[in-house]
Formats: structure tokens, C-alpha cells, sequence
């Protein structure tokens, strides 16, 4: 990643690219909050922070590192900020303040859309913050591009004193392909000292400033080098691609064999669009195929554009079904809607079978203490006068919507948003509302965004519990460090925030308890419950992959096959069916319980479930 | 720079989170990238830490620029973590020159250990692997892995059954060196007699499994 060797192909992932590009760019400044899929950017950036002379920092969430770029670009720094789509919401009014005041050293905003959702609660479109804030966006379609692409947009960020936003999906993000090095700088970007007539405020007569930098950026992009046109002269039919759409195209193209006929024009210039260099394609054109990720923008865009220009073009792509509205493009859909664009298919293939095969829902990771912490909730609402309600956040403990946490989830919106909403539902408590109301967060979630909310529900007494999963990690998006793991994106040891003296030092009454000491924490969730007020639960056991990665095995459970009774035995398959761990499988043969060796982490907490003490714990301290 | 059987040749490596099928793919990916062919690797592993499918798309060619996903029916070589997920993938990526290599050991789905879902008979499973492929075999990777000493070696076991394809693009020996590049001492060693084990699984097999 820092080998000064220009002209060496390396394989490389998208993330890498963005990093190795920020090196190339000599940056100065790099901050980020973890957000799948660009979540490795920053760690990778943290670990070469040292040796290339820059500042890299997991801040506590995106407003933290948006604002941190900009006052950084004040002393002429070059700062990178990473975010997800979700991210980008989060800072929106920064960016929108931002645009308006512009910047001085280069800021460039990294955001990754996750179509199809991979690793998200939903699909968001990045395009329309560039489109709202002015603020000019480019998208790449390879590894290549992406790693040339980040010092073009600080020399373009630099060139017109705005932001510049690189936004990336996850096929480039978590995909990898062939790179060539560029060279490296000598030394990071030069610092300046603040002037005293150094001015970045958003200011209301600034607005004009900033369209005047989208008139500029306009020209500047009618000459991109990004942006190109493969096939005939004056094309009949015209693919245009923004983002990865344009490799699926080019094959398919190439498989269809219409390359005679249709033209492929790939526009990494999102926004603002290029209208000239665009028309150049568009003049000749009677159809009209749009590739996009998420919605159909640059469609509707070009639509504009015709209908500007008086010409009268069919288009398609997202918004009228010749590609799926949700989800990805992928070769395939791409293909069918070429194949709808020109006429020519391909043959069909050969059919399965008729045997289903069953989906693999998500669960949580063997040994992971959620599965034991919603177990536990769910067993104590149940016996409850009337059933609680548990609202949440996003973290792995997403998943307790799903039988991974016997369906405990009732609601969850954004990062942060679970004390709120039960806040609300607190707060009604007093106006005849006759339930428990419960909320969970992580520990990285609470310095995120929770704290805020901690203060609010405590002030006003709301009638609640909040249950901090405290499994020292950041866990959804690989271990990041945050404020209360005493560790810095570049591998400083710095003092731990304590999360207890927090919530006490806002006045809240908080105890700890251990999710696999099912018997003690069952006793406490339902002693709390009864209490009226703001109380805090901090549930602590560290993430089961995060023990497994140290190695950490401390017991060997096995299942004593004399023991289990299998279907004879009244538990109707506790272990696998109700506790729902993967490491609890089943020996369809036998009949009996089963601990998978491969997958088991050793949290012994089935063996405390099991009704008829078939399932035993082998080594280690037993409880 | 050796001309590819097929080019783009494409592969599809799937399983479930954690077992260790980015690595394989990274693995093969950056081997063929080091002998100078372009490379492309598209990786599903939104859910990998949690019990989902995973997959990846390894696409080599000598001088194509290629998309990191690969076409339904295109895929030339299918390395299986999982014979549930194998079937799956074999179903949409399969065509008439794909060859299959797959861990025979079922990891059941949450549904089915809580007895809402049903695991198809292996049985099946491997028959209809079979009949839309042009060649499959069926490797005890995980048990290889067992017994070997480590869990976590069963996709170099797989990798060792891979070599042994006729379309690999990679030798027995090539795979070996690479192995002695990313390990030392004893994981090394244990790595080594994994590989072996699972090259045996399909060279002793001869043919068509």
C-alpha cells in the first residue's frame, strides 16, 4: 500500500484503492466512523498514518469526522472522509454548510451505496446529497479508476475550492481487480497556517458563490478524463452507464455481439452532468438505456436534458421495469435489458430440479452473548401482565427482529434512534400506556449517537430500560476500535472511556450483568423492569468472534449421547430449537443433540439450558 | 503468460460466513494477478460473520477488462464449502463445462436445526450437482480439516482439490509455493497435509466422481 513503485500492477481492492489513492494524493488529514461496505478504508489508512506523516481517527460518528475534514481544510490540509449512504445522511447539514462556504485545502467525501443491501437496513441513493448540497460527485467503475480518481478529486476539490464527493457502490468497494501504482509524493500535502482573513462560514450570500463553482465545474467536466464513449458514430441506441454498469454492459455487448449498433457512453462526472459532451451522443439517439445504481437519477437527468434540447428519445433503464427497480445490477439484468434494447437474446440454459432448497437465514455467530441477552429478554417480557415492547438500533443486534432473537424487535429506525423511540413510548407510560418498554443499543452505538438520547430520556423520566450489549467491539463492521476500547485507529493506547461512570454521571441508575449467567441476569432484568424511571442495564460479555480471533477457547462442550433422551425427551430439542445456537446441531441419524465442533466457541450456556443436563462443559472454570 | 481454455475463465467460490472462502478466492485471485493476467474478484460477504451464504466471482483472462461478477451459466470451475450452497450457486452458475469441486459435510441452516426448514437428502443434492455440471466431486474438506488438527483448514483443503481440475489455472505446485509464501511452522505444515489430503480426494478419483 506504501511501496513507491509506479507502474507496478498490483491486484487490489476497492478499499485499497481509495487508500493507496489517498496516498498518491499525499493527504494530510483522514476521519471516518465504520459503515459497511467502505468500512476498511480508514483502518487500513490508520495503519499507515505513522509512516506517511498523516492524522487518521475512527471518529465517534460521521458528523465528528465531516466537521473534523473541514476544519482541518482550513490549515490547507488535504482530508478524506469516509462514510456510508446512512453516513452521508448523518452529515448532511455539515456537507450542505460546507458547500456553501466552501474549503480551502482539498476535502474529499467518500460514501459507499450498498444496493441490494448486502450489508445495510436499506438502499440509498448518495447522488441526491450531491445533487441538494451543489456539491460535485464522481463515481468510478474499477479499481483502477477508483485509486486514480481520489488525487483528481483533491486537484479539482483544490482547483475550485469545494467539496468533492467519490461515491463508490459495493461491487467496487468489495471487489478487487488490477491496479497500477502511481507515483508517491515526497512529503504530505503543505499545511498553512490559518489567516486571519481565512474565512469557511455558511453565510446566505455565499449561495451564489457556490452555484457560480457548479457553473465552473460544469465546463471543467464537459473534459473529464473519466468519461468516455465506445462504439458507432452517431449511435441509434445509446447505453449510458454511471458507475459499475459499464463493465456488465461491455461484455454483454460483446456476448450480444451488437457492438455495431448500440454505443456505450460511461459518464463518471455524476454531478454536475456534462451537457454538451453528453449531447454529442445523445443528438442522434432514438433509445435510450440508463445503468444506475439504486434510482433512476441520471435517467431523469438525461431526460431533462432531451426534453431541454427538443428530442424525442424512448428512455428506459430503472424507472419503467428494463431493470428491476431494487436491488443491484448484475451481468444478468443488464443483459436482459440490452437484449429488450436491441433485440438479440441469448440461448436459454438448462433447468433445475424441483427440490427446494432452503434459505439461510442469518443468525448470530456461535457464542455470540446476544443470543443469550435476547433469550433472556424475551423469556422475562413473557411473563410479564402484558408483553413489553423492545425497540432497538443498528448492530449486529439487528438481527433480533428475526428467530435469532426469538422476534424481540418491535421497531428500529436509524443509528442512534433506539432511546428515542423509547422515550416516546416511556413517556406514554404515564398516559395509560400499560407495558414495559425496553431498548437495546452496542457499546459503539452508545458513544455514536446514543448519548444524547441518555441525556434526554433521564431528564425527563421516561419509564424505560436501556440494555447496553457491551461486547467490547464494534463488531458488525470488523472491530474498529471506539472510545471505550482504549485504542486509536492508528494504535495509539489512550485512556478508556468507562460507559457505566458515563451513564452514571448523567444521573441514571446503571448495574452490570453477564448474559451467560443466565440464572443471576434473568433475576436482574426482572428486579429493573419493576423499577419505575430511567434505568440502564449494561449487558457485558465480549463479541464471540472477537474471542475466537484471540484464540480463546476455554472449554470443550459435548453432548452426552447417554444422557440425551433426543425426541424422546419432553424438551422438543431446547438446545437447537429454542436456544438456536449454530453450534447446537442435530444428528438426524441418531436422533440426538449434537455440538459441532467446527463451529462451537465454547460459551457453555446451552449446558445451563439443557432440562435434562445432557449437555456437558469440559475444562475452564465451571459455573 | 499461458493462454486460458477459456477466457474470461470464471469461478465461483461459495460457502457459508467464516469458512474461510474470501481468503481462497484472495488467494487464487492474487496468484494468477502475480503471473501477469488480468484479474477481477467480486465478494458477497455482507452477512459473512453471521450464518449467511457468501460467495465469491474469481475471473481471470489474458487481456480482457471484466465486470467482478459473472453471468449466470458461465461459470467454469464451482469450489464448494457446503454441498446446500454448492447446489444453490451450481443452479444459477452452472453450465456445460463447469467443473465442481465441493465439501460433502451439510452445515443445516437455523431453520432446519429449529425444524421449520428441511435439509434436502444429500443424496439429491449431489445428483442434481452432478447432472449440471460437466464433472463434480464430492471432498471431505472439513474432515480433512479435523484431522489434520485445525477447523480452519479446510478451504486449503479445497483449494488442494481445485488444483487437480483439468481447467485449473493453477498447478499442485504452484498452490504449494504460495502456501509456503503466507505460512510458517506449524500452520504451515498442517496447511501442507491438508493440501495434500484434498488433492488426493480428486486425483485418486480418476474420473467423474
Amino acid at each position: 500500500m506504501t511501496a513507491n513503485a509506479p507502474g507496478q500492477v498490483c491486484l487490489m481492492q476497492g478499499n485499497e484503492a481509495i487508500v493507496r489513492g489517498a496516498v498518491e494524493a499525499g493527504i494530510n488529514f483522514a476521519a471516518s466512523y465504520p459503515g459497511s461496505p467502505s468500512s476498511q478504508v480508514l483502518g487500513m489508512l490508520g495503519k499507515i498514518a505513522k509512516e506517511r506523516n498523516f492524522y487518521a481517527e475512527w471518529s465517534t460518528n460521521e458528523v465528528c469526522a465531516m466537521e473534523a475534514c473541514i476544519g482541518a481544510s482550513l490549515a490547507n490540509a488535504r482530508a478524506l472522509c469516509i462514510v456510508k449512504q446512512n453516513g452521508l445522511l448523518c452529515v448532511a447539514d455539515a456537507l450542505h454548510c460546507g458547500a456553501q462556504h466552501g474549503v480551502k485545502g482539498g476535502l474529499v467525501v467518500v460514501t459507499s451505496d450498498d444496493p441490494s443491501a448486502h450489508s445495510s437496513t436499506n438502499e440509498f441513493d448518495s447522488r441526491y446529497q450531491a445533487m441538494s448540497a451543489s456539491i460535485p460527485m464522481l463515481e468510478p467503475t474499477s479499481m483502477q479508476e477508483t485509486k486514480d480518481m481520489i488525487p483528481y478529486a483533491f486537484e479539482l476539490s483544490e482547483r475550485t475550492k469545494q467539496i468533492v464527493i467519490v461515491r463508490l457502490t459495493t461491487r467496487v468497494c468489495h471487489g478487487r481487480g488490477n491496479v497500477t501504482l502511481g507515483p508517491l509524493p515526497e512529503k504530505p500535502h503543505e499545511l498553512k497556517r490559518v489567516g486571519e482573513w481565512d474565512r469557511l462560514v455558511c453565510v446566505s450570500y455565499m449561495h451564489n458563490s457556490m452555484l457560480q463553482k457548479m457553473d465552473v465545474l460544469r465546463q471543467e467536466f464537459e473534459a473529464c478524463p473519466f468519461n468516455h464513449y465506445v462504439g458507432p458514430d452517431a449511435p441509434k441506441g445509446l447505453i449510458v452507464a454511471g458507475g459499475t454498469g459499464r463493465l456488465y454492459a461491455q461484455e454483454a455487448i460483446a456476448r450480444l455481439g451488437v457492438g455495431d449498433r448500440v454505443g456505450l457512453l460511461s459518464l463518471a462526472t455524476i454531478w454536475p452532468l456534462p451537457e454538451q459532451y453528453i449531447l454529442n451522443y445523445l443528438r442522434s439517439a432514438e433509445k435510450v438505456l440508463t445503468l444506475e445504481e439504486v434510482d433512476p437519477v441520471l435517467e431523469h437527468n438525461l431526460e431533462a436534458i432531451a426534453g431541454k434540447n427538443r428530442l424525442s428519445i424512448t428512455f428506459s433503464g430503472r424507472s419503467d421495469g428494463a431493470l428491476p427497480k431494487i436491488g443491484e445490477l448484475d451481468p444478468d439484468n443488464v443483459t436482459a435489458a440490452i437484449s429488450m434494447l436491441t433485440g438479440v437474446s441469448l440461448p436459454e440454459k438448462k433447468t433445475s430440479s424441483q427440490l427446494e432448497l432452503p434459505e439461510r437465514e442469518l443468525t448470530f455467530c456461535a457464542g455470540c452473548p446476544h443470543r443469550a441477552t435476547f433469550y433472556l429478554l424475551k423469556k422475562v417480557l413473557r411473563q410479564e401482565k402484558n408483553p413489553g415492547v423492545v425497540v432497538g438500533d443498528i448492530g449486529c443486534y439487528i438481527m433480533s427482529g428475526q428467530s435469532a432473537g426469538h422476534y424481540a424487535y418491535q421497531a428500529c429506525n436509524c443509528m442512534g434512534s433506539g432511546i428515542n423511540l423509547a422515550e416516546g413510548l416511556g413517556q406514554l407510560t404515564n398516559y395509560g400506556l400499560d407495558q414495559k418498554v425496553v431498548t437495546v443499543c452496542g457499546d459503539s452505538t452508545f458513544f455514536h449517537t446514543i448519548m444524547p438520547g441518555l441525556v434526554n430520556a433521564t431528564y425527563h423520566h421516561a419509564n424505560m430500560l436501556l440494555m447496553v450489549l457491551d461486547n467490547s467491539a464494534t463488531a458488525m463492521t470488523g472491530f474498529q476500535p471506539h472510545p471505550a476500547t482504549g485504542l486509536t485507529a492508528m494504535g495509539d493506547h489512550v485512556k478508556p472511556m468507562d460507559i457505566q461512570k458515563i451513564v452514571e454521571a448523567v444521573g441514571c441508575d446503571v448495574e452490570i450483568a453477564d448474559p451467560f449467567d443466565v440464572e443471576e441476569t434473568e433475576k436482574t432484568l426482572r428486579r429493573l423492569l419493576k423499577k419505575p424511571g430511567m434505568n440502564v442495564l449494561i449487558m457485558r460479555q465480549p463479541c464471540a468472534t472477537l474471542m475466537s480471533k484471540q484464540q480463546r477457547r476455554p472449554v470443550r462442550v459435548y453432548v452426552d449421547q447417554d444422557k440425551c433422551q433426543g425426541d424422546g425427551c419432553g424438551c422438543d430439542k431446547y438446545c437447537s430449537r429454542v436456544w438456536g445456537c449454530p453450534g447446537n446441531t442435530w444428528d438426524f441419524q441418531k436422533n440426538k443433540a449434537r455440538i459441532d465442533p467446527v463451529t462451537c466457541v465454547g460459551c457453555g450456556v446451552c449446558a445451563k439450558l439443557c432440562p435434562n443436563g445432557a449437555i456437558k462443559v469440559e475444562g475452564g472454570e465451571e459455573k | 503468460m499461458k493462454q486460458l481454455k477459456f477466457d474470461p475463465l470464471n469461478i465461483v467460490i461459495c460457502g457459508i460466513g467464516g469458512q474461510g472462502n474470501v481468503l481462497a478466492s484472495e488467494v487464487v485471485g492474487s496468484a494468477m494477478a502475480d503471473r501477469g493476467y488480468h484479474v477481477a474478484v467480486g465478494e458477497t460477504y455482507g452477512a459473512s460473520q453471521r450464518g449467511g451464504s457468501v460467495m465469491s466471482h474469481v475471473r481471470v483472462s489474458v487481456d480482457k477488462e471484466m465486470g467482478v461478477l459473472i453471468s449466470s451459466g458461465e461459470a467454469h470451475i464451482i469450489i464448494g464449502f457446503e454441498p446446500l450452497e454448492t447446489l444453490r450457486m451450481a443452479r444459477k452458475y452452472a453450465g456445460l463445462n463447469t467443473m465442481v469441486v465441493y465439501d460433502s459435510r451439510p452445515v443445516y441452516p437455523l431453520g432446519v436445526l429449529q425444524g421449520v426448514q428441511t435439509y434436502p437428502a444429500l443424496e439429491d443434492i449431489s445428483a442434481e450437482i452432478q447432472s449440471l455440471s460437466a464433472a463434480a466431486y464430492a471432498v471431505p474438506a472439513a474432515d480433512i480439516a479435523m484431522e489434520v488438527g485445525d477447523s480452519r483448514s479446510a478451504n486449503i483443503a479445497l483449494l488442494g482439490a481445485f488444483t487437480q481440475l483439468p481447467d485449473a489455472p493453477l498447478s499442485r505446485e504452484d498452490l504449494e509455493k504460495i502456501l509456503q509464501q503466507r505460512f510458517k511452522g506449524a500452520v504451515l505444515e498442517l496447511n501442507q497435509k491438508a493440501f495434500a489430503m484434498g488433492c488426493e480426494a480428486v486425483s485418486g478419483k480418476g474420473g467423474n466422481a
